[in-house]
């Protein structure tokens, strides 16, 4: 990590912008890091287990039956995936809408992890399709099904993609030393926050719609028709527990990039991080309250599924809420580290969950995702964190912003 | 509770619908007023003898392989990625009663609502078909189907989706379905309205060959395919929980409420953020 992106901008300007490209993708730093070691064999099997999804059909390695169409990729990469991704909306909103300036300094890694987390999960839904070369019919094609709820969620899924690029670009043009787009594209952030935040409410809940017409498919303990409104106010937390785990860990990974003056702030982020979660948990115990007593769910349970229930709604929302809220009189990193991460873990078992393991859940023949789908979903993962790093590493998302772009924003 | 939010999120609905200027666009639902003219099937499974000459018949015009498997008391065939129709058989007390299993062709089809190209499309004829140059392969239809009908094709690199499609082929040049033209008088083939007739009368003039109940009738919003039966529907593996609304109205009210939040979230959010300005300004003033 020693690459000094900046200053460069001069010498840069005498350099043709595809030399610097080049020179760019090298990468920097050492190479036989414990993450590469374990990492690139993953994904060179994964590469080569996505060659055969290709040529041989999906079922070649994945375990997908007729009963249960959707497996690890849908229910894993894009539907918990995308409720992770929803830091994004809740700190632009923090920030922008709000103008809690505090957390100014983590926007911009938490707009480049939801662009591409947006990105690779748009990639796992591709890998999905049977399809794939007809996906541009519902984008250009004469054949919008509107009343697709999933026609919904793929549009606002591109827009969105889009609007996150644009409120990640002025770090581009920073990197690029490019001064006049800079300009522009800065001006452009908030109409991009307000676009964003619509689309995320819009396709947060939209991921949970999916699921109502499966209505006798999935358990009653999991499925009622609140579904988009539950998926809604978990994204608040789900979004925000990951910001607090993935920043434990970049403050180490990358700690050469952040100054004093943040770490200090981070505490305090910390803090009413920890304060929303814990808000926005105890609304969606409400509901989730609310819906049990309405739908008269008592008398499911006393079964298996019914016990794997309490174990989601007490041990990963119930417990990591008491944790968030203990944090609020005596501030406790350790205790906020350990209840975003039970969030995380219990954010994941729900949207697994309705998608795979309560639906369906009466089958002959259960589902169980063979280890090529899991290499595969780790693969897109994997990469997507290459390539976090490897901007990371260029472009000003943790260190500040050069001289000339500052200014304006402090 | 339900019926607050339900009511709510047609409020909502409604207010989207008036700003963008839509009346219910594109919902299956708005055709369902004439849905008696849709053609469909009518299975008289008193009559049935099991022979199984329709499944043949429909596996030899489609191109698929000849069914082998054999059929045996209360063991479920399920259609396959080779097998667009199959007939089962139920111990009763009226002895071994038959029940065919296809596409229902309901008349707002959860899988054509949930397609997002309009690759499962219910034709204005009653069939619905599933269109390959259209398709994406992201099987929420089969999602979403209350009876699991479309089948996937998972061991191909180009798969298609199986499924009865009414032979609507044949339909559009004035032909029977090939079921109905194979079998003698269990399938019975005209508009909904008259299929409807058709069976009640059947039931008024033999009261004790049929249990006075209509399956598809009602269920999930009617159905082209119509079963009569001597017993009771579910001893015959018919799933007699399926709501009796259509499985479209289920996403109907978060479609609808989805024009509102496009319009009424951007405003909320621009007017929150012109007084966080304000706000930001003046405090600066005070420094
Ligand atoms: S039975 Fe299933 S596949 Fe057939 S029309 Fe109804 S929803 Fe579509
Ligand atoms: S798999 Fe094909 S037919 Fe089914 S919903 Fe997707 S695009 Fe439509």
């Amino acid at each position: 990590m020693t690459s000094p992106a900046y200053p460069i901008t001069e010498k840069k300007q005498n350099q043709t912008i595809w030399r610097f490209l080049l020179k760019e993708l090298k990468p920097s730093g050492k190479w036989l890091t414990p993450f590469n070691i374990i990492s690139i064999p993953i994904i060179l099997v994964g590469l080569a287990l996505i060659v055969i999804r290709f040529t041989h059909g999906l079922g070649a390695v994945s375990n997908v039956t007729q009963e249960v169409p959707w497996g690890l990729w849908k229910g894993f990469n894009v539907v918990t995936g995308v409720a992770f991704a929803g830091g994004a909306y809740v700190l632009t909103f923090i920030v922008y809408i709000l103008k809690v300036d505090k957390f100014h300094s983590i926007v911009r890694v938490t707009v480049l992890n939801g662009f591409l987390a947006y990105l690779f999960y748009t990639g796992a839904l591709v890998l999905d399709l049977g399809k794939p070369w007809n996906i541009f019919n519902p984008v250009i094609g004469n054949n919008y099904g509107v009343s697709s709820v999933l026609f919904l969620v793929a549009w606002h899924f591109i827009l969105y993609i889009l609007g996150l690029l644009i409120e990640f670009s002025p770090a581009v043009a920073e990197w690029l030393g490019a001064k006049r787009a800079h300009k522009i594209l800065s001006g452009m952030t908030i109409g991009a926050v307000i676009f964003g935040i619509t689309l995320s409410v819009l396709h947060q809940s939209g991921l949970g719609a999916l699921f109502l017409m499966a209505k006798e498919k999935i358990h009653p303990l999991w499925y009622s028709e609140f579904i988009p409104i539950l998926f809604l106010v978990s994204s608040v937390f789900a979004g925000l527990s990951m910001i607090i785990f993935e920043g434990s860990i970049s403050q180490q990974v990358f700690s050469d990039q952040i100054d004093e003056k943040s770490r200090t702030r981070r505490k305090e982020m910390l803090q009413i991080l920890s304060r929303i979660c814990g808000c926005s948990m105890f609304i969606y115990l409400f509901l989730q309250l609310l819906v049990f007593i309405h739908g008269q769910r008592g008398s499911y349970i006393n079964s298996s599924m019914g016990y794997w229930f309490l174990v989601e709604m007490v041990g990963f929302v119930l417990v990591p809420m008491v944790l968030f809220i203990l944090s609020y009189r005596k501030p406790n990193i350790l205790l906020i580290r350990i209840a975003a991460i039970m969030t995380i873990i219990g954010i994941i078992l729900n949207r697994l969950n309705v998608s795979i393991i309560a639906f369906r859940w009466d089958a002959a023949v259960r589902y169980v995702p063979s280890w090529m789908e899991i290499v595969i979903s780790i693969t897109i993962i994997l990469i997507q964190i290459w390539i976090f790093r490897w901007i990371i590493n260029r472009m000003p998302v943790f260190k500040g912003s050069p001289s000339w772009a500052k200014h304006k924003n402090d | 509770m339900s019926i607050n939010r339900r009511d709510f999120f047609k409020a909502l609905g409604a207010t989207g619908m008036t700003i963008i200027g839509l009346n219910a666009a594109g919902s299956p639902g708005s055709n369902s007023d004439d849905d008696t003219e849709f053609y469909g099937i009518l299975y008289d499974s008193s009559i049935c003898i099991g022979c199984r000459a329709c499944e043949k018949a429909c596996a030899e015009t489609h191109g698929l392989p000849e069914p082998e498997d054999e059929m045996e008391a209360g063991v479920q065939r399920k259609t396959s990625v080779t097998q667009r129709c199959t007939v089962n058989a139920f111990d009763t007390e009226e002895g071994e009663v038959y029940v065919r299993n296809q596409c229902m062709h309901c008349n707002e089809p959860a899988c054509a609502t949930a397609c997002l190209t309009q690759a499962m499309y219910k034709t204005k004829e009653g069939p619905v078909i599933w269109r390959e140059e259209k398709c994406m392969g992201c099987r929420y239809c089969m999602v979403s189907c209350p009876f699991d009908v479309p089948k996937f094709e998972y061991e191909s690199a180009n798969p298609i989706i199986q499924k009865c499609d009414m032979c609507y082929d044949r339909i559009k040049e004035g032909e029977l379905p090939v079921c109905v033209e194979t079998c003698g008088d269990a399938l019975y083939f005209g508009t909904r309205r008259e299929l409807i007739a058709e069976a009640r009368r059947r039931i008024a003039e033999w009261p004790e060959m049929y249990i006075d109940s209509i399956y598809g009738e009602h269920t999930v919003g009617g159905t082209g395919y119509l079963y009569l039966s001597p017993v009771p529907h579910n001893e015959l593996g018919f799933d007699i929980k399926l709501q009796k609304e259509s499985y479209p109205s289920l996403t109907k009210s978060f479609l609808y409420s989805v024009p509102a939040v496009d319009v009424l979230v951007p405003s909320l959010l621009l007017g929150l953020h012109a007084a966080t300005k304000n706000k930001q300004n003046k405090t600066e003033n005070h420094d």
